[in-house]
Protein backbone atom coordinates (compact mmCIF):
# COMPACT_ATOMS: atom_id res chain seq x y z
CA UNK A 1 0.00 0.00 0.00
CA UNK A 2 2.56 2.63 0.90
CA UNK A 3 4.96 1.57 -2.06
CA UNK A 4 1.73 1.72 -4.13
CA UNK A 5 1.31 5.68 -2.98
CA UNK A 6 4.89 6.76 -3.11
CA UNK A 7 4.70 5.27 -6.75
CA UNK A 8 1.74 7.83 -7.43
CA UNK A 9 3.61 10.66 -6.28
CA UNK A 10 6.55 10.01 -7.82
CA UNK A 11 4.92 9.22 -11.58
CA UNK A 12 2.66 12.67 -10.22
CA UNK A 13 5.40 14.95 -10.11
CA UNK A 14 7.11 14.28 -13.63
CA UNK A 15 4.40 15.52 -15.43
CA UNK A 16 4.28 18.59 -13.02
CA UNK A 17 7.57 18.75 -13.54
CA UNK A 18 7.77 19.20 -17.02
CA UNK A 19 4.85 21.63 -16.81
CA UNK A 20 6.75 23.84 -14.65
CA UNK A 21 9.89 23.54 -16.37
CA UNK A 22 8.30 23.72 -20.18
CA UNK A 23 9.48 27.02 -22.21
CA UNK A 24 6.00 27.00 -22.98
CA UNK A 25 4.62 27.62 -19.41
CA UNK A 26 7.22 30.42 -19.42
CA UNK A 27 5.74 32.01 -22.27
CA UNK A 28 2.12 31.48 -21.35
CA UNK A 29 2.72 33.02 -17.71
CA UNK A 30 4.69 36.05 -19.54
CA UNK A 31 1.45 36.40 -21.83
CA UNK A 32 -1.16 36.29 -19.08
CA UNK A 33 0.98 39.03 -17.38
CA UNK A 34 0.45 41.30 -20.21
CA UNK A 35 -3.43 40.70 -19.81
CA UNK A 36 -4.02 43.80 -17.27
CA UNK A 37 -1.92 45.79 -20.03
CA UNK A 38 -4.17 44.46 -22.95
CA UNK A 39 -7.05 45.14 -21.49
CA UNK A 40 -6.31 49.19 -20.94
CA UNK A 41 -5.24 49.43 -24.11
CA UNK A 42 -8.46 47.53 -25.30
CA UNK A 43 -10.39 49.94 -22.99
CA UNK A 44 -8.57 53.07 -24.15
CA UNK A 45 -9.42 51.98 -27.67
CA UNK A 46 -12.96 51.46 -26.91
CA UNK A 47 -13.73 54.28 -24.48
CA UNK A 48 -14.43 52.49 -21.53
CA UNK A 49 -12.29 53.64 -18.80
CA UNK A 50 -14.92 55.82 -17.33
CA UNK A 51 -15.66 59.40 -17.10
CA UNK A 52 -12.08 60.19 -15.88
CA UNK A 53 -8.95 57.54 -17.78
CA UNK A 54 -6.04 59.06 -16.11
CA UNK A 55 -8.11 57.62 -12.57
CA UNK A 56 -8.53 54.77 -14.43
CA UNK A 57 -5.44 54.00 -15.58
CA UNK A 58 -3.67 54.96 -12.53
CA UNK A 59 -5.87 53.11 -10.14
CA UNK A 60 -4.98 49.63 -12.24
CA UNK A 61 -1.44 49.94 -12.94
CA UNK A 62 -0.93 50.96 -9.06
CA UNK A 63 -3.42 47.94 -7.93
CA UNK A 64 -1.42 45.49 -10.38
CA UNK A 65 1.75 46.61 -9.29
CA UNK A 66 0.88 45.48 -5.75
CA UNK A 67 -0.48 42.36 -7.05
CA UNK A 68 2.77 41.28 -8.65
CA UNK A 69 4.58 42.46 -6.05
CA UNK A 70 2.19 40.22 -3.91
CA UNK A 71 3.12 37.11 -5.97
CA UNK A 72 6.57 37.68 -6.17
CA UNK A 73 7.31 37.78 -2.30
CA UNK A 74 4.69 34.06 -2.52
CA UNK A 75 6.79 32.41 -4.49
CA UNK A 76 9.84 31.79 -1.41
CA UNK A 77 6.50 30.20 0.51
CA UNK A 78 5.19 28.77 -1.97
CA UNK A 79 8.89 26.43 -3.06
CA UNK A 80 9.03 25.16 0.21
CA UNK A 81 5.44 22.47 -0.69
CA UNK A 82 6.74 19.57 -2.04
CA UNK A 83 7.15 19.50 -5.90
CA UNK A 84 6.60 23.15 -6.07
CA UNK A 85 9.74 24.33 -5.68
CA UNK A 86 10.28 24.73 -9.22
CA UNK A 87 8.47 27.81 -9.01
CA UNK A 88 11.33 29.53 -8.27
CA UNK A 89 11.75 29.68 -11.69
CA UNK A 90 8.96 32.25 -12.47
CA UNK A 91 9.90 34.70 -9.50
CA UNK A 92 12.20 37.18 -11.61
CA UNK A 93 9.74 37.38 -14.33
CA UNK A 94 7.04 38.08 -11.57
CA UNK A 95 9.08 40.61 -9.87
CA UNK A 96 9.85 42.29 -13.13
CA UNK A 97 6.35 42.90 -14.22
CA UNK A 98 5.98 44.38 -10.67
CA UNK A 99 8.66 47.04 -11.92
CA UNK A 100 6.77 47.12 -15.47
CA UNK A 101 3.36 48.07 -14.09
CA UNK A 102 5.08 50.64 -11.67
CA UNK A 103 6.99 52.10 -14.63
CA UNK A 104 3.61 52.28 -16.51
CA UNK A 105 1.61 53.84 -12.69
CA UNK A 106 4.62 56.55 -12.21
CA UNK A 107 4.66 57.25 -16.29
CA UNK A 108 0.48 57.87 -16.51
CA UNK A 109 1.37 60.61 -13.06
CA UNK A 110 4.22 62.71 -14.81
CA UNK A 111 2.86 62.54 -17.98
CA UNK A 112 -1.19 61.88 -18.47
CA UNK A 113 -1.94 63.62 -14.84
CA UNK A 114 0.98 66.45 -14.63
CA UNK A 115 1.80 66.70 -18.34
CA UNK A 116 5.57 67.36 -17.34
CA UNK A 117 4.88 69.80 -14.76
CA UNK A 118 8.07 68.77 -13.21
CA UNK A 119 8.52 72.13 -10.32
CA UNK A 120 4.78 70.95 -9.18
CA UNK A 121 5.44 67.29 -8.99
CA UNK A 122 8.95 67.54 -7.17
CA UNK A 123 6.86 69.80 -4.76
CA UNK A 124 4.46 66.52 -4.39
CA UNK A 125 6.79 63.95 -3.73
CA UNK A 126 8.40 66.66 -0.65
CA UNK A 127 4.90 67.56 0.07
CA UNK A 128 2.57 64.77 0.51
CA UNK A 129 3.54 61.61 2.35
CA UNK A 130 1.68 59.33 0.43
CA UNK A 131 3.66 60.18 -2.96
CA UNK A 132 7.05 60.23 -0.81
CA UNK A 133 6.39 56.72 0.33
CA UNK A 134 5.15 55.82 -3.31
CA UNK A 135 8.02 57.63 -5.19
CA UNK A 136 10.42 55.66 -2.46
CA UNK A 137 9.14 52.23 -3.18
CA UNK A 138 9.14 52.84 -7.08
CA UNK A 139 13.34 54.27 -6.52
CA UNK A 140 14.21 50.90 -4.54
CA UNK A 141 12.53 48.99 -7.15
CA UNK A 142 14.70 50.29 -9.83
CA UNK A 143 18.01 48.86 -8.51
CA UNK A 144 16.13 44.93 -8.45
CA UNK A 145 15.39 45.39 -11.36
CA UNK A 146 18.60 46.14 -12.94
CA UNK A 147 20.72 43.53 -11.50
CA UNK A 148 17.84 40.76 -12.09
CA UNK A 149 20.29 39.21 -14.47
CA UNK A 150 22.53 36.05 -13.79
CA UNK A 151 25.07 38.59 -14.71
CA UNK A 152 24.67 40.65 -11.64
CA UNK A 153 24.58 37.23 -9.50
CA UNK A 154 27.81 36.42 -10.65
CA UNK A 155 29.14 40.31 -10.08
CA UNK A 156 27.99 40.44 -6.44
CA UNK A 157 27.93 37.40 -5.10
CA UNK A 158 24.76 35.47 -4.29
CA UNK A 159 25.07 36.87 -0.79
CA UNK A 160 25.31 40.65 -1.33
CA UNK A 161 22.35 40.55 -4.32
CA UNK A 162 20.60 38.44 -2.11
CA UNK A 163 20.90 41.26 0.54
CA UNK A 164 19.96 44.19 -2.03
CA UNK A 165 16.75 42.40 -3.32
CA UNK A 166 15.59 41.89 0.09
CA UNK A 167 14.63 45.78 -0.75
CA UNK A 168 11.57 44.36 -2.26
CA UNK A 169 10.15 44.10 1.56
CA UNK A 170 10.73 47.72 2.25
CA UNK A 171 8.90 48.58 -1.58
CA UNK A 172 6.32 46.58 -0.78
CA UNK A 173 5.27 47.83 2.56
CA UNK A 174 6.01 51.21 0.87
CA UNK A 175 3.31 50.17 -1.91
CA UNK A 176 0.65 49.39 0.54
CA UNK A 177 1.13 52.41 2.47
CA UNK A 178 0.99 54.74 -0.49
CA UNK A 179 -2.19 53.11 -0.74
CA UNK A 180 -4.01 53.08 2.44
CA UNK A 181 -3.04 57.26 2.82
CA UNK A 182 -4.68 58.20 -0.58
CA UNK A 183 -7.96 56.62 0.50
CA UNK A 184 -10.49 58.81 2.00
CA UNK A 185 -12.68 56.26 4.32
CA UNK A 186 -12.92 53.03 2.77
CA UNK A 187 -9.50 51.15 3.36
CA UNK A 188 -10.91 47.59 2.70
CA UNK A 189 -8.59 46.95 -0.25
CA UNK A 190 -5.24 48.45 1.28
CA UNK A 191 -5.76 46.41 4.17
CA UNK A 192 -6.26 43.35 2.28
CA UNK A 193 -2.87 44.10 0.53
CA UNK A 194 -1.75 45.14 4.33
CA UNK A 195 -2.69 41.50 5.02
CA UNK A 196 -1.24 39.14 2.68
CA UNK A 197 2.23 41.75 2.90
CA UNK A 198 2.29 41.49 6.57
CA UNK A 199 1.62 37.01 5.75
CA UNK A 200 4.73 37.07 3.30
CA UNK A 201 6.79 38.90 5.44
CA UNK A 202 6.07 37.04 8.66
CA UNK A 203 6.57 33.49 6.95
CA UNK A 204 10.32 34.92 6.10
CA UNK A 205 10.96 36.36 9.76
CA UNK A 206 9.72 32.88 11.18
CA UNK A 207 11.76 30.93 8.53
CA UNK A 208 14.60 33.30 9.86
CA UNK A 209 14.12 33.14 13.30
CA UNK A 210 13.56 28.90 12.66
CA UNK A 211 16.75 29.25 10.95
CA UNK A 212 18.79 30.98 13.33
CA UNK A 213 17.61 28.55 16.48
CA UNK A 214 18.68 25.45 14.06
CA UNK A 215 22.30 26.64 14.04
CA UNK A 216 22.30 28.03 17.38
CA UNK A 217 21.53 24.49 18.96
CA UNK A 218 23.93 22.81 16.49
CA UNK A 219 26.27 24.33 18.41
CA UNK A 220 29.22 26.48 17.73
CA UNK A 221 30.85 25.39 14.81
CA UNK A 222 34.17 23.35 14.90
CA UNK A 223 37.29 25.35 13.80
CA UNK A 224 35.84 28.61 13.85
CA UNK A 225 37.70 30.84 15.88
CA UNK A 226 36.08 32.80 18.90
CA UNK A 227 32.90 31.21 18.53
CA UNK A 228 33.76 28.51 21.11
CA UNK A 229 35.05 31.48 23.63
CA UNK A 230 33.46 34.53 22.74
CA UNK B 1 12.89 43.73 -73.54
CA UNK B 2 11.89 40.01 -71.72
CA UNK B 3 11.73 40.69 -67.73
CA UNK B 4 12.71 37.37 -65.95
CA UNK B 5 10.62 37.16 -62.40
CA UNK B 6 11.12 34.98 -60.28
CA UNK B 7 7.89 33.57 -59.00
CA UNK B 8 6.36 35.46 -55.89
CA UNK B 9 5.72 32.38 -53.82
CA UNK B 10 7.53 28.89 -53.64
CA UNK B 11 6.00 25.36 -51.93
CA UNK B 12 8.13 26.12 -48.96
CA UNK B 13 5.55 29.34 -48.56
CA UNK B 14 2.38 27.02 -48.82
CA UNK B 15 0.42 26.71 -45.77
CA UNK B 16 0.60 23.64 -44.31
CA UNK B 17 -3.15 21.90 -44.39
CA UNK B 18 -3.13 22.14 -40.43
CA UNK B 19 -2.61 25.53 -39.98
CA UNK B 20 -4.96 26.12 -42.91
CA UNK B 21 -7.44 23.94 -41.24
CA UNK B 22 -6.45 25.70 -37.88
CA UNK B 23 -7.36 29.00 -38.43
CA UNK B 24 -11.17 28.13 -38.26
CA UNK B 25 -10.28 26.94 -34.30
CA UNK B 26 -8.00 29.96 -34.00
CA UNK B 27 -10.89 32.28 -35.33
CA UNK B 28 -13.77 30.30 -32.92
CA UNK B 29 -11.20 30.50 -30.01
CA UNK B 30 -10.43 34.59 -30.23
CA UNK B 31 -14.32 34.78 -30.70
CA UNK B 32 -15.02 32.65 -27.39
CA UNK B 33 -12.44 34.62 -25.52
CA UNK B 34 -13.45 38.23 -26.49
CA UNK B 35 -17.11 36.61 -25.77
CA UNK B 36 -15.95 35.54 -22.05
CA UNK B 37 -14.08 39.14 -21.70
CA UNK B 38 -17.03 41.00 -22.44
CA UNK B 39 -19.33 38.96 -20.44
CA UNK B 40 -16.82 39.15 -17.94
CA UNK B 41 -16.87 43.02 -17.83
CA UNK B 42 -21.00 43.09 -18.33
CA UNK B 43 -20.90 40.62 -15.31
CA UNK B 44 -21.83 43.02 -11.96
CA UNK B 45 -24.40 44.81 -14.34
CA UNK B 46 -26.09 41.82 -15.45
CA UNK B 47 -25.81 40.10 -11.25
CA UNK B 48 -27.44 43.37 -10.66
CA UNK B 49 -30.77 42.67 -13.11
CA UNK B 50 -32.61 45.04 -14.60
CA UNK B 51 -33.19 47.48 -11.66
CA UNK B 52 -36.67 47.65 -9.91
CA UNK B 53 -36.17 51.52 -8.66
CA UNK B 54 -36.93 54.97 -10.03
CA UNK B 55 -35.97 55.72 -13.63
CA UNK B 56 -35.38 59.64 -14.79
CA UNK B 57 -38.32 61.20 -16.65
CA UNK B 58 -38.41 64.22 -18.83
CA UNK B 59 -39.54 67.74 -16.40
CA UNK B 60 -41.63 70.01 -18.43
CA UNK B 61 -41.67 74.12 -18.00
CA UNK B 62 -37.69 74.18 -17.58
CA UNK B 63 -36.76 77.60 -18.15
CA UNK B 64 -33.20 78.62 -18.61
CA UNK B 65 -31.26 80.48 -15.95
CA UNK B 66 -29.52 83.72 -17.73
CA UNK B 67 -26.26 82.99 -14.92
CA UNK B 68 -25.31 79.56 -16.45
CA UNK B 69 -21.87 78.85 -17.70
CA UNK B 70 -20.73 78.66 -21.25
CA UNK B 71 -17.94 75.92 -20.75
CA UNK B 72 -18.69 72.75 -22.59
CA UNK B 73 -21.05 69.95 -20.28
CA UNK B 74 -19.77 66.75 -18.82
CA UNK B 75 -21.87 64.03 -20.66
CA UNK B 76 -24.41 62.62 -19.35
CA UNK B 77 -22.85 59.32 -19.35
CA UNK B 78 -19.56 60.38 -17.41
CA UNK B 79 -21.72 62.54 -14.89
CA UNK B 80 -24.24 59.35 -14.07
CA UNK B 81 -21.31 56.95 -13.97
CA UNK B 82 -18.62 58.70 -11.66
CA UNK B 83 -20.35 59.67 -8.26
CA UNK B 84 -19.32 59.50 -4.75
CA UNK B 85 -22.46 58.45 -3.02
CA UNK B 86 -20.93 56.35 -0.43
CA UNK B 87 -24.34 54.79 0.78
CA UNK B 88 -24.36 52.91 -2.93
CA UNK B 89 -20.49 51.48 -2.56
CA UNK B 90 -17.29 54.13 -2.58
CA UNK B 91 -16.02 53.13 -6.08
CA UNK B 92 -17.41 56.03 -8.26
CA UNK B 93 -18.97 53.26 -10.57
CA UNK B 94 -20.93 51.63 -7.84
CA UNK B 95 -23.81 54.09 -7.56
CA UNK B 96 -24.99 53.60 -11.02
CA UNK B 97 -25.06 49.58 -10.68
CA UNK B 98 -26.14 49.92 -6.69
CA UNK B 99 -28.78 52.45 -6.92
CA UNK B 100 -30.94 50.85 -9.47
CA UNK B 101 -33.31 49.70 -6.87
CA UNK B 102 -33.63 52.64 -4.87
CA UNK B 103 -37.04 53.31 -4.12
CA UNK B 104 -37.95 57.31 -4.57
CA UNK B 105 -41.68 57.24 -4.78
CA UNK B 106 -43.48 58.20 -2.66
CA UNK B 107 -40.79 61.19 -1.44
CA UNK B 108 -40.94 64.25 1.48
CA UNK B 109 -38.83 66.20 2.95
CA UNK B 110 -39.55 67.73 6.88
CA UNK B 111 -38.49 71.44 7.05
CA UNK B 112 -38.32 71.64 10.74
CA UNK B 113 -36.95 73.56 14.05
CA UNK B 114 -36.22 77.38 14.10
CA UNK B 115 -38.97 77.82 11.80
CA UNK B 116 -42.18 79.17 12.46
CA UNK B 117 -44.28 77.62 10.05
CA UNK B 118 -42.27 73.73 10.12
CA UNK B 119 -43.56 71.78 7.40
CA UNK B 120 -43.53 68.07 4.83
CA UNK B 121 -43.31 68.73 1.50
CA UNK B 122 -44.45 65.84 -0.90
CA UNK B 123 -42.38 65.70 -3.28
CA UNK B 124 -45.18 66.62 -6.26
CA UNK B 125 -45.48 69.77 -3.58
CA UNK B 126 -41.74 70.76 -4.35
CA UNK B 127 -41.71 70.38 -7.86
CA UNK B 128 -44.44 73.30 -8.05
CA UNK B 129 -42.93 75.56 -5.14
CA UNK B 130 -41.29 77.43 -7.93
CA UNK B 131 -40.65 77.91 -11.61
CA UNK B 132 -37.55 75.23 -12.79
CA UNK B 133 -34.77 76.42 -13.68
CA UNK B 134 -31.68 74.93 -16.14
CA UNK B 135 -28.58 76.12 -14.40
CA UNK B 136 -25.44 74.90 -15.69
CA UNK B 137 -22.93 74.86 -12.92
CA UNK B 138 -19.16 73.80 -12.48
CA UNK B 139 -19.29 71.43 -9.63
CA UNK B 140 -15.51 70.22 -7.94
CA UNK B 141 -15.04 67.71 -6.23
CA UNK B 142 -12.50 67.56 -3.40
CA UNK B 143 -10.92 64.76 -5.09
CA UNK B 144 -9.34 67.45 -7.45
CA UNK B 145 -11.99 66.38 -10.59
CA UNK B 146 -14.70 68.83 -11.79
CA UNK B 147 -17.57 68.17 -14.36
CA UNK B 148 -19.85 71.05 -15.78
CA UNK B 149 -23.70 69.74 -15.17
CA UNK B 150 -26.98 71.42 -16.09
CA UNK B 151 -29.46 71.33 -12.85
CA UNK B 152 -32.65 71.74 -12.73
CA UNK B 153 -34.02 72.98 -9.98
CA UNK B 154 -34.77 76.49 -8.35
CA UNK B 155 -33.02 78.64 -5.08
CA UNK B 156 -33.72 77.05 -1.68
CA UNK B 157 -34.19 80.29 -0.11
CA UNK B 158 -37.95 79.72 -2.49
CA UNK B 159 -38.92 77.23 0.62
CA UNK B 160 -36.99 78.64 3.70
CA UNK B 161 -39.48 81.76 3.04
CA UNK B 162 -42.64 79.12 3.13
CA UNK B 163 -41.50 77.91 6.44
CA UNK B 164 -40.26 81.50 7.98
CA UNK B 165 -36.97 80.74 10.03
CA UNK B 166 -37.29 82.52 12.95
CA UNK B 167 -34.50 84.74 14.48
CA UNK B 168 -33.24 81.82 16.53
CA UNK B 169 -31.78 79.96 13.07
CA UNK B 170 -28.07 80.97 12.01
CA UNK B 171 -27.68 77.61 10.72
CA UNK B 172 -28.95 75.01 8.39
CA UNK B 173 -28.76 71.37 8.67
CA UNK B 174 -29.50 68.81 6.33
CA UNK B 175 -30.10 64.95 6.37
CA UNK B 176 -30.22 61.87 3.61
CA UNK B 177 -32.71 59.27 3.48
CA UNK B 178 -31.04 55.82 4.97
CA UNK B 179 -31.79 52.63 4.03
CA UNK B 180 -29.40 49.80 5.29
CA UNK B 181 -31.76 47.05 3.22
CA UNK B 182 -31.92 49.44 0.23
CA UNK B 183 -27.97 50.60 0.41
CA UNK B 184 -26.26 47.34 1.09
CA UNK B 185 -22.85 48.81 0.85
CA UNK B 186 -23.50 51.62 2.81
CA UNK B 187 -21.85 48.88 6.33
CA UNK B 188 -18.20 49.69 4.18
CA UNK B 189 -18.27 53.12 3.43
CA UNK B 190 -16.09 53.76 6.76
CA UNK B 191 -18.73 57.26 7.18
CA UNK B 192 -21.85 56.91 9.35
CA UNK B 193 -25.08 56.68 8.27
CA UNK B 194 -27.77 58.96 7.86
CA UNK B 195 -25.27 61.52 5.79
CA UNK B 196 -25.70 65.07 7.26
CA UNK B 197 -24.50 68.16 6.13
CA UNK B 198 -24.78 72.01 7.38
CA UNK B 199 -24.77 75.62 6.03
CA UNK B 200 -24.69 78.49 7.62
CA UNK B 201 -28.21 80.34 7.27
CA UNK B 202 -26.71 82.87 4.69
CA UNK B 203 -25.18 80.45 2.80
CA UNK B 204 -28.53 78.01 2.51
CA UNK B 205 -30.08 81.06 1.46
CA UNK B 206 -28.10 82.51 -0.96
CA UNK B 207 -29.28 82.84 -4.67
CA UNK B 208 -26.83 80.10 -5.82
CA UNK B 209 -27.64 77.70 -3.23
CA UNK B 210 -29.56 75.42 -5.40
CA UNK B 211 -32.65 72.97 -4.27
CA UNK B 212 -31.79 70.55 -7.20
CA UNK B 213 -34.74 68.08 -8.42
CA UNK B 214 -33.07 66.99 -12.12
CA UNK B 215 -30.27 67.43 -14.71
CA UNK B 216 -30.19 67.41 -18.18
CA UNK B 217 -33.78 67.68 -18.58
CA UNK B 218 -34.86 65.28 -16.54
CA UNK B 219 -35.82 64.13 -12.87
CA UNK B 220 -32.63 63.13 -11.05
CA UNK B 221 -31.27 59.60 -11.68
CA UNK B 222 -31.31 57.58 -8.18
CA UNK B 223 -27.13 57.96 -8.35
CA UNK B 224 -27.27 61.73 -8.56
CA UNK B 225 -29.08 61.89 -5.72
CA UNK B 226 -32.83 61.43 -6.43
CA UNK B 227 -35.24 62.94 -6.00
CA UNK B 228 -34.09 65.89 -4.22
CA UNK B 229 -30.54 67.54 -3.74
CA UNK B 230 -28.95 70.27 -2.86
CA UNK B 231 -25.83 71.74 -5.51
CA UNK B 232 -23.87 74.56 -3.83
CA UNK B 233 -21.30 75.38 -6.46
CA UNK B 234 -18.89 77.30 -4.52
CA UNK B 235 -18.06 74.63 -2.15
CA UNK B 236 -16.50 71.01 -2.92
CA UNK B 237 -19.03 68.46 -3.92
CA UNK B 238 -19.57 66.58 -0.36
CA UNK B 239 -21.36 69.82 0.99
CA UNK B 240 -24.20 69.66 -1.82
CA UNK B 241 -25.71 66.57 -0.12
CA UNK B 242 -27.93 63.76 -2.14
CA UNK B 243 -31.52 62.52 -1.71
CA UNK B 244 -32.53 65.00 0.82
CA UNK B 245 -35.30 63.66 4.11
CA UNK B 246 -34.89 66.60 6.68
CA UNK B 247 -33.86 70.66 6.21
CA UNK B 248 -33.89 71.53 10.17
CA UNK B 249 -33.09 75.23 10.95
CA UNK B 250 -30.66 75.32 13.59
CA UNK B 251 -29.19 77.47 16.41
CA UNK B 252 -26.08 76.26 16.73
CA UNK B 253 -23.50 75.05 13.65
CA UNK B 254 -24.12 71.41 13.06
CA UNK B 255 -22.33 68.41 12.39
CA UNK B 256 -21.49 67.29 9.01
CA UNK B 257 -20.31 63.44 8.36
CA UNK B 258 -16.91 64.17 6.47
CA UNK B 259 -15.95 66.42 9.29
CA UNK B 260 -16.89 63.62 11.93
CA UNK B 261 -15.00 61.27 9.79
CA UNK B 262 -11.68 63.57 9.31
CA UNK B 263 -11.73 66.53 11.09
CA UNK B 264 -8.19 67.65 10.01
CA UNK B 265 -8.78 67.48 6.21
CA UNK B 266 -13.09 67.81 5.85
CA UNK B 267 -13.67 71.48 7.27
CA UNK B 268 -17.55 72.87 7.91
CA UNK B 269 -17.23 75.47 5.47
CA UNK B 270 -15.16 73.52 2.59
CA UNK B 271 -15.16 76.27 0.27
CA UNK B 272 -13.09 75.61 -2.68
CA UNK B 273 -10.11 77.18 -2.27
CA UNK B 274 -7.00 76.76 -4.25
CA UNK B 275 -4.75 78.17 -1.56
CA UNK B 276 -5.89 75.66 0.68
CA UNK B 277 -4.93 72.07 0.00
CA UNK B 278 -6.17 69.37 1.74
CA UNK B 279 -3.66 67.72 4.04
CA UNK B 280 -2.75 65.12 1.45
CA UNK B 281 -2.81 66.82 -2.19
CA UNK B 282 -2.49 69.91 -3.77
CA UNK B 283 -6.07 71.91 -4.57
CA UNK B 284 -4.49 74.29 -7.10
CA UNK B 285 -5.72 72.60 -9.74
CA UNK B 286 -7.95 69.86 -11.08
CA UNK B 287 -9.07 67.78 -13.94
CA UNK B 288 -12.14 68.54 -15.97
CA UNK B 289 -14.10 65.81 -17.09
CA UNK B 290 -15.51 67.18 -19.92
CA UNK B 291 -16.78 65.65 -23.19
CA UNK B 292 -14.47 63.80 -25.40
CA UNK B 293 -12.09 60.96 -24.22
CA UNK B 294 -9.81 62.58 -21.65
CA UNK B 295 -6.92 60.48 -22.06
CA UNK B 296 -4.77 63.91 -22.53
CA UNK B 297 -7.06 66.15 -20.51
CA UNK B 298 -4.76 69.06 -18.98
CA UNK B 299 -5.36 69.79 -15.56
CA UNK B 300 -7.06 73.32 -15.32
CA UNK B 301 -6.28 75.45 -12.69
CA UNK B 302 -8.70 75.95 -9.75
CA UNK B 303 -10.50 78.87 -9.08
CA UNK B 304 -11.63 80.68 -5.87
CA UNK B 305 -14.64 79.26 -4.49
CA UNK B 306 -15.08 77.61 -7.87
CA UNK B 307 -14.83 80.72 -9.88
CA UNK B 308 -18.40 82.43 -8.21
CA UNK B 309 -16.02 84.53 -5.93
CA UNK B 310 -18.45 87.50 -7.56
CA UNK B 311 -21.80 86.31 -6.00
CA UNK B 312 -20.18 84.59 -3.13
CA UNK B 313 -16.74 86.25 -1.21
CA UNK B 314 -18.81 88.69 0.89
CA UNK B 315 -20.10 86.07 2.60
CA UNK B 316 -16.54 85.30 3.84
CA UNK B 317 -15.08 89.03 3.94
CA UNK B 318 -12.72 89.20 7.32
CA UNK B 319 -12.82 85.51 7.73
CA UNK B 320 -9.31 83.56 7.91
CA UNK B 321 -9.96 80.84 5.08
CA UNK B 322 -7.10 79.27 6.07
CA UNK B 323 -8.55 78.40 9.39
CA UNK B 324 -12.22 78.35 8.41
CA UNK B 325 -11.48 75.99 5.99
Amino acid sequence: MRAWTCASISEGAAPLNSFLTSKWTKAALFLLCLVPLGDLVWRGLHDEMGADPVTFITHRTGEWTLRFLVLTLAISPLRKIPRLSLLIRFRRMLGLFAFFYVCLHFTTWIWLDHSFAWAEMWKDIHKRPYITVGFTGFVLLIPLALTATRGWIRRLGGRRWQMLHRAIYAAAIAGVVHYYWLVKSDVRRPLAYAFLVTILLAWRLGHGIERLRKRISAGPVPGKKGSATA
Amino acid sequence: MLVQRKPDLTYADVTPKRLYMGRRNFLLGLLATSGAVAGWRKLPEWLAGRGTGSVPVPLEGVVKWPGSTSEPETPIEKTTHWNNFYEFGTDKTDPAVNARNFQVSPWSISVEGEVAKPRTFTMEEILKLAPLEERIYRHRCVEAWSIVVPWIGFPLNVLAKLVEPTSKARFVAFQSFYDSRQMLSSGQAGIEFPYVEGLRLDEALHPLALLCVGMYGETLPNQDGAPVRMVIPWKYGFKSIKSIVKIRFVKYQPQTSWNLENPREYGFYSNVNPHVDHPRWSQATERRIGPGLGLFNRRIPTLMFNGYGDQVASMYAGMDLRKYF
